[in-house]
């Protein structure tokens, strides 16, 4: 077999070789799965059983309708029911299971997609709309060739593969976290991808942007990833491997050396202290931040805790993950970011319908502040495990004095209900907002009178700064983090917090990249939050440069034009400052 | 055995969707032929509803029907009366 490589985006570093596992997603995770020789008979036995089942669902509404709405409205299921019966479909499906010895399941949901984007191609618009009922049709046998509680998650998959996806959505990350994954190889997304942020925090490589990955690589293919130049390389050749896993033996060197700094402050030669704090998803994940270094965390992101699941989580069950997460990083401190539903991040309890643009659409605190009822079981989850440990809460998307006020009049409320239950909060909890909106930055002075803290979430700020959708494959070029646009806004935020006494972190991307937290350094930033496995490389560079040559170089950097005059001059700043 | 070959239009406005379609595959389904269509692009089989649907006719098509078996000729005779209906006249 021939070496295969392919280019994409690096989303996060380090080698992994491994077999592959491919994830077919629409509305259905179909994994590919090989099935013994065997085994086809079964297997297309097994099919038509599904095919019997998915009619009798078909009859049984059928009738169902005809009773209620009248015969002429049930006509259509005729038509469902003869694709069921389709002797080209089905001959498809069955040869497609003696030749390819793939699953029933995955075979029919190739089949179906075929047809599906030929109907697409279709010039009539009405005739071209029949292939929602083909995909309606392909639903209902899926439902029965598939373990039903595995269509939706993740938790049946192996340990030690690499996954490949089209995408990966949030609600897969959590499914991911429990698993020992090598890494992640998507065919859409960017460098702040999903996908991206999942590697980072489980310490494994991902390469996005591939186009079409899933359909280069099989299942079970040997696979190497090299996330730091975003190449892929299938069946390796014996060369390639020995390679890559001298590579590996050098990282897990180096990664050794910065082990021995995990118990070192992070501070510059000249002896300014950063706190470097972890980004966190689920409360599981709590022993990492300690691994790594961690003071605190600098973000706990609980939409997790809503995802994956048909009901909101009681006031209870969110105290409880609060409480463990604050006891566990004390004698440091948590901030618990209040729901940051919507943009990519959805859940089955609450409808949300579907934006033309989500990241500009029903998100976050918008949501939050039309659904008090969901938000204040929320703040009295978070104000009662605040009295167990230090926490302070943080409000997403605030773009303005008249949002912040709005979530703090909910807040004050449900202080004033505690209150009136003798239930025990601290009363001093700090209230941040993130700062992430353009006309957040823009009215950052009075923002910074009425909140305790900022932090910039610059993931969000340079999409809307730039106005670039950082999920679209097509424009993730002009995410750029270094555009004097974006360091003006970021520059401008810390001068504002900074003139009402506040302190300043940033919570995205832009904290972990080393070349970029060296300029922040020099902006004058007081914390950087990230993936808790980026912390260690962070503290290396700051503990080898003086802050004053970072005042300098951040001082330039601002006046340059354009972000790659930035990244070139900080770049070799960096190098001189550190002498590396 | 015999084979006939005939062009017919889609007299429905609405074209091939799928009931129509479903009622054809219902019809030449009574028949001991085989049925083709073809639109002057791909050739389906014509008891196969999904080769229908996917010739995408829209009403005033022009298809070309086969039919070959030993009952081609009452095959045909109803395919032709098929598509000069409009659905409402459909079975």
């Amino acid at each position: 077999m021939n070496e295969i490589v392919l280019k994409g985006i690096p989303a996060a570093p380090g080698i992994a070789y491994g077999p592959s596992f491919i994830l077919d997603k629409g509305d259905f995770i179909v994994p590919k799965r090989l099935i013994a020789a065997l085994e086809v008979d079964s297997e297309i036995a097994r099919f038509e059983e599904a095919i019997h089942n998915a009619q009798r669902e078909i009859h049984v509404l059928k009738d169902k309708i005809a009773q209620n709405m009248g015969p002429g409205h049930a006509q259509i299921f005729d038509a469902h029911l003869l694709v069921l019966e389709d002797v080209v479909l089905l001959d498809q499906v069955t040869c497609g299971i003696r030749d390819t010895k793939a699953s029933a399941e995955y075979v029919f949901s190739n089949v179906i997609r075929k047809f599906v984007e030929a109907f697409t191609k279709i010039p009539d618009e009405y005739l071209r709309e029949r292939a929602t009922d083909v995909n309606d049709i392909s639903k209902r046998v899926l439902k029965y060739l598939m373990d039903e509680s595995k269509l939706h998650d993740l938790d049946s998959l192996q340990d030690d593969l690499i996954i490949v996806a089209h995408d990966l959505s949030p609600s897969d990350a959590v499914s991911m976290y429990n698993k020992k994954i090598k890494g992640f190889l998507t065919d859409i997304g960017g460098r702040t991808s999903h996908t991206a942020i999942i590697a980072k925090s489980l310490g494994v490589p991902a390469v996005v942007g591939l186009k079409d990955a899933t359909l280069r690589i099989n299942n079970q293919d040997d696979v190497i990833i090299d996330g730091e130049k975003g190449l892929v390389i299938i069946n390796p050749s014996v060369g390639t491997k020995e390679l890559y896993m001298k590579e590996q033996n050098k990282i897990t060197i180096s990664l050794r050396k910065l082990d021995d700094l995990k118990d070192l402050p992070a501070e510059t030669l000249d002896g300014k202290r950063i706190a470097l704090l972890a980004n966190l998803e689920l409360a599981g994940e709590i022993s990492t931040v300690r691994k790594y270094g961690g003071e605190g965390v600098g973000l706990y992101r609980t939409e997790f805790l809503y995802m994956n699941r048909l009901d909101l989580p009681s006031e209870e069950e969110q105290y409880k993950a609060y409480r463990q997460v604050a006891e566990a990083v004390a004698p440091f401190a948590v901030t618990i970011r209040t729901l940051d539903l919507g943009g990519d991040k959805f859940i089955s309890s609450v409808q949300i319908p579907k934006d033309m643009s989500p990241f500009l659409g029903y998100r976050a605190v918008r949501f939050c502040l039309e659904r008090p009822d969901i938000f204040q079981i929320q703040l009295r989850a978070i104000l009662r495990a605040s009295a167990h440990g230090r926490i302070s809460m943080m409000y997403p998307m605030i773009s303005g004095l008249a949002q912040l006020r709005g979530a703090n009049a909910i807040l004050n409320q449900v202080k004033a209900t505690l209150r009136d239950e003798k239930i025990p909060f601290d009363e001093k909890m700090k209230v941040d907002i993130m700062v992430e909106v353009p006309a957040a930055v823009m009215t950052a002075e009075d923002l910074a009178r009425e909140a305790d803290f900022f932090s910039i979430g610059t993931n969000d700020l340079i999409q809307y700064t730039l106005a670039v959708d950082r999920v679209n494959e097509k424009t993730a070029h002009l995410y750029e983090p270094a555009h004097p646009g974006v360091l003006k806004m970021i520059q401008k935020t810390i001068d504002a917090a900074h003139n009402e006494g506040i302190p300043v972190a940033v919570c995205g991307e832009m904290a972990s990249d080393a070349m970029l937290a060296f300029l922040l350094l020099g902006m004058g930033i007081d914390e950087l939050s990230m993936s808790p496995a980026g912390m260690l490389t962070i503290k290396k560079m700051i503990r080898s440069v003086k802050l004053q040559d970072a005042q300098r170089t951040a001082y330039e950097a601002l006046q340059l034009a354009t972000g790659q005059e930035v990244e070139e001059f900080v770049s070799s700043q960096l190098r001189q400052s550190s002498g590396v | 055995m015999s084979k006939i070959e005939k062009e017919v239009t889609v007299a429905n406005k609405k074209g091939l969707h799928a009931r129509p379609a479903a009622l054809f595959v219902g019809l030449v389904e009574k028949f001991d032929v085989t049925v083709t269509i073809n639109n002057g692009k791909e050739t389906v089989n014509g008891k196969s509803i999904m080769g229908i649907l996917m010739l995408g006719a829209a009403g005033g098509t022009l298809l070309k029907i086969t039919v070959e078996g030993s009952q081609a000729p009452e095959a045909m005779m109803a395919c032709e009366k098929f598509f000069s209906q409009q659905e409402e006249e459909l079975g």
